[in-house]
């Protein structure tokens, strides 16, 4: 039953070796892509509920136990992560049948979102805090490959920033590694929080959270988000989908796990500085979103300003707060994955990047204009839709802390990212139309389903937040107390 | 301009068979001592360069007609496969078995499923290198 854990990593990785010998056969990737897929949001289902009713899981590789062996630690909020992550793959790459070419899927592209799945997913499980680093390599390594892919010059130069900026961060992810393994001996993640809290408040300690605090904030766009719009918008669209949704999303992670799980002795250090950058990055997102009429660049900023949301969460520190972030991770997955679609199929059926420049879409393509009103009202947090239980809970953790700047800014972005999406609503899909009906671009069936099913994901996310909300609460009361996490791993 | 190059070749000739020699030695090494898989590998990767080097490309890929990238996805295939043995036995994922077999000639030997991880590791680390060293060399292939 505990190997079930691995399959989120391992089933990815051997459909990408498989497809690799399948190169020249496209309908048997396509199909074999779907088919993993589903399997895995399946298997996620059944190791969520398994964890809900079990409490936390754990699997020690080759039955080497903590803190020896390295393992993956299956508790609700990674679970909750993998199968979000799972199921909003599995629409990129229907939208991505319709619109890779053909050299594109003999290029190795489905293998490679694959391999970036899976190293998502296993940054996700793990308990081994240099576990964590080979994962996010994996998943970067992947990332590298498919934002150079197709090789046109603004790709080259963005991919040439990319992969800079990381291997940086990387380098220093593996110095502060280097440095906490010399101060506490040990690599679980349960067993350094452990040690963390046997030494107490210790100034070395805390430098080396901000070490850490540094390298995820990089990966995750928190404050340092320098690269980030400019790589995230020139892969092709349904790649650019899977960054939006799942990269920074690995960073808020690690973010969380570590400042909730192992550095928590000084947080009027480390977690009033997160306030602050999380601060600082809501305010520039919002301003990133207002300046530009790319729309590309529009979407890339309101990944910006979620990351920042989701961490305030970390200076109000309690568990309404932390449900609140979970919620909104969740629902913010599906919505940038939608957002990031949308924007992709508006530049395909247009061939313009501004949104100034487009005009009347609803005319000719109904259904896709009311599915951007759909990400619109979603992103912004209205009910019905999944971003309203999200900010609704955040609001309460923030109000119970006593943080009303990070609630007002918080709340503030969100008129911010109504106001840059409505914008973008009156000129490119109200409004006159500017194409006539014989030079109408057909939009692909599959394009239009995916973007409509996962605007329903939302809606369910939504609406049966009765039914969620028991496993979001289970992964926030493991964030706000962690010596659950500790005693489960540690402790049997 | 042509360079004289038969010290060289003859050379490799030799040398090749005693560096694959040491890899096969370091690779069965593993484990338990120092070499293993990923060591093997390098080493064998550098033999075939050094083939590379002293040959034409054209020449060694008539000898060795495989292409390195499915070698290498078949390396990753075989690792993460014996993965999947422990599931088949119920045990935590990538646990290794071993045990001692008496084999004619060679005596007591102990033969574990780590071995064919290690082999999986090997092939990829084969494939990776060989499949970086020759695109660089080739330029724009493919």
């Amino acid at each position: 039953m505990t190997n079930l854990m691995a399959m989120p990593l391992v089933l990815p990785i051997l459909m990408a070796v498989l497809l690799i010998f399948l190169r020249n056969y496209r309908y048997v990737q396509r199909v074999l892509v779907v088919v993993t897929l589903l399997v895995m949001i399946g298997m996620s289902i059944v190791l969520l509920q398994h964890v809900h009713t079990d409490g936390i899981l754990r699997l020690d590789f080759g039955g080497w136990q903590p803190p020896f062996g390295i393992l993956f630690v299956a508790d609700p909020f990674a679970v909750l992560l993998v199968l979000i992550a799972t199921i909003v793959t599995l629409f990129c790459m229907v939208y991505a049948f319709s619109s890779f070419s053909a050299r594109y899927e003999r290029m190795f592209a489905y293998p490679l979102m694959l391999l970036m799945l899976a190293g998502v997913n296993g940054s996700f499980l793990t308990g081994d805090i240099f576990n964590l680093f080979v994962c996010f390599e994996v998943m970067l390594l992947a990332s590298y490959a498919l934002i150079a892919l197709g090789g046109r010059t603004e790709q080259l130069r963005e991919s040439l920033k990319y992969v800079i900026t990381n291997i940086i961060a990387s380098w220093l992810f593996l110095v502060a590694i280097a440095f906490l393994y010399g101060t506490i001996g040990t690599l679980n993640m349960a067993h350094i929080a452990q040690r963390v809290q046997e030494v107490g408040s210790d100034p070395l300690i805390t430098t080396i959270a901000l070490f850490f605090l540094i390298v995820f904030a990089l990966k995750g766009g928190l404050l340092l988000f320098f690269w980030l719009p400019g790589s995230y918008s020139v892969p092709p669209v349904p790649i650019a989908a899977m960054f939006g949704a799942l990269l920074t999303k690995v960073g808020m992670y690690a973010i969380i796990r570590t400042f909730t799980l192992m550095f928590t002795a000084q947080p009027e250090i480390t977690h009033q500085l997160i306030t602050i950058m999380a601060i600082i990055t809501l305010i520039a997102g919002s301003l990133g979103a207002l300046a530009y009429r790319d729309i590309r660049q529009i979407a890339a900023f309101n990944v910006i300003i979620g990351v920042g949301f989701v961490l305030l969460a970390l200076g109000a520190n309690n568990e309404a707060a932390y449900a609140g972030a979970i919620y909104y991770m969740m629902h913010d997955m599906v919505g940038k994955a939608m957002l990031f679609l949308i924007c992709g199929t508006m530049i395909y059926l247009t061939k313009q990047e501004r949104y100034d420049d487009m005009s009347g879409l609803i005319r000719h393509y109904p259904l896709f204009g009311w599915m951007f009103l759909v990400v619109m009202v979603s992103l912004t947090g209205m009910p019905p839709f999944s971003g309203f239980v999200g900010k609704v809970m955040m609001g309460e953790g923030l109000v119970a802390s006593g943080s009303y700047v990070s609630l007002a800014i918080g709340f503030g972005a969100s008129v911010i990212i109504l106001y840059s999406l409505l914008r973008v609503m009156l000129h490119a899909i109200f409004g006159e139309t500017m194409i006539a009906d014989e030079d109408k671009v057909k939009l692909p069936k599959p394009m239009l389903l995916s973007i409509v099913v996962l605007g329903a994901v939302s809606l369910y996310l939504g609406t049966s937040a009765e039914m969620v909300l028991p496993y979001v609460t289970d992964a926030a009361r493991v964030l706000a107390d962690p010596s659950i996490y500790i005693e489960a791993i540690l402790g049997k | 301009m042509r360079i004289n190059d038969v010290i060289l070749r003859t050379v490799v000739r030799f040398v090749v068979f005693i560096i694959l020699t040491l890899a096969i030695y370091l690779f069965f090494a593993g484990h338990y001592s120092p070499g293993g898989g990923f060591i093997g590998g390098l080493v064998i990767a550098s033999a075939f360069v050094l083939l590379y080097v002293t040959f034409d490309i054209e020449k060694v890929k008539k000898g060795i007609p495989v292409d390195f990238k499915k070698v290498a996805a078949l390396g990753v295939f075989l690792a993460v496969g014996t993965g999947f043995g422990s599931v088949l036995f119920g045990v935590d994922f990538l646990t290794q078995a071993a045990k001692k077999f008496h084999i004619p000639l060679l005596g007591e030997k102990e033969l574990g499923t780590v071995m064919l991880f290690e082999l999986g590791v090997a092939l990829t680390v084969v494939g990776v290198v060989m499949t970086i060293i020759v695109s660089i060399a080739e330029g724009d292939g493919d």
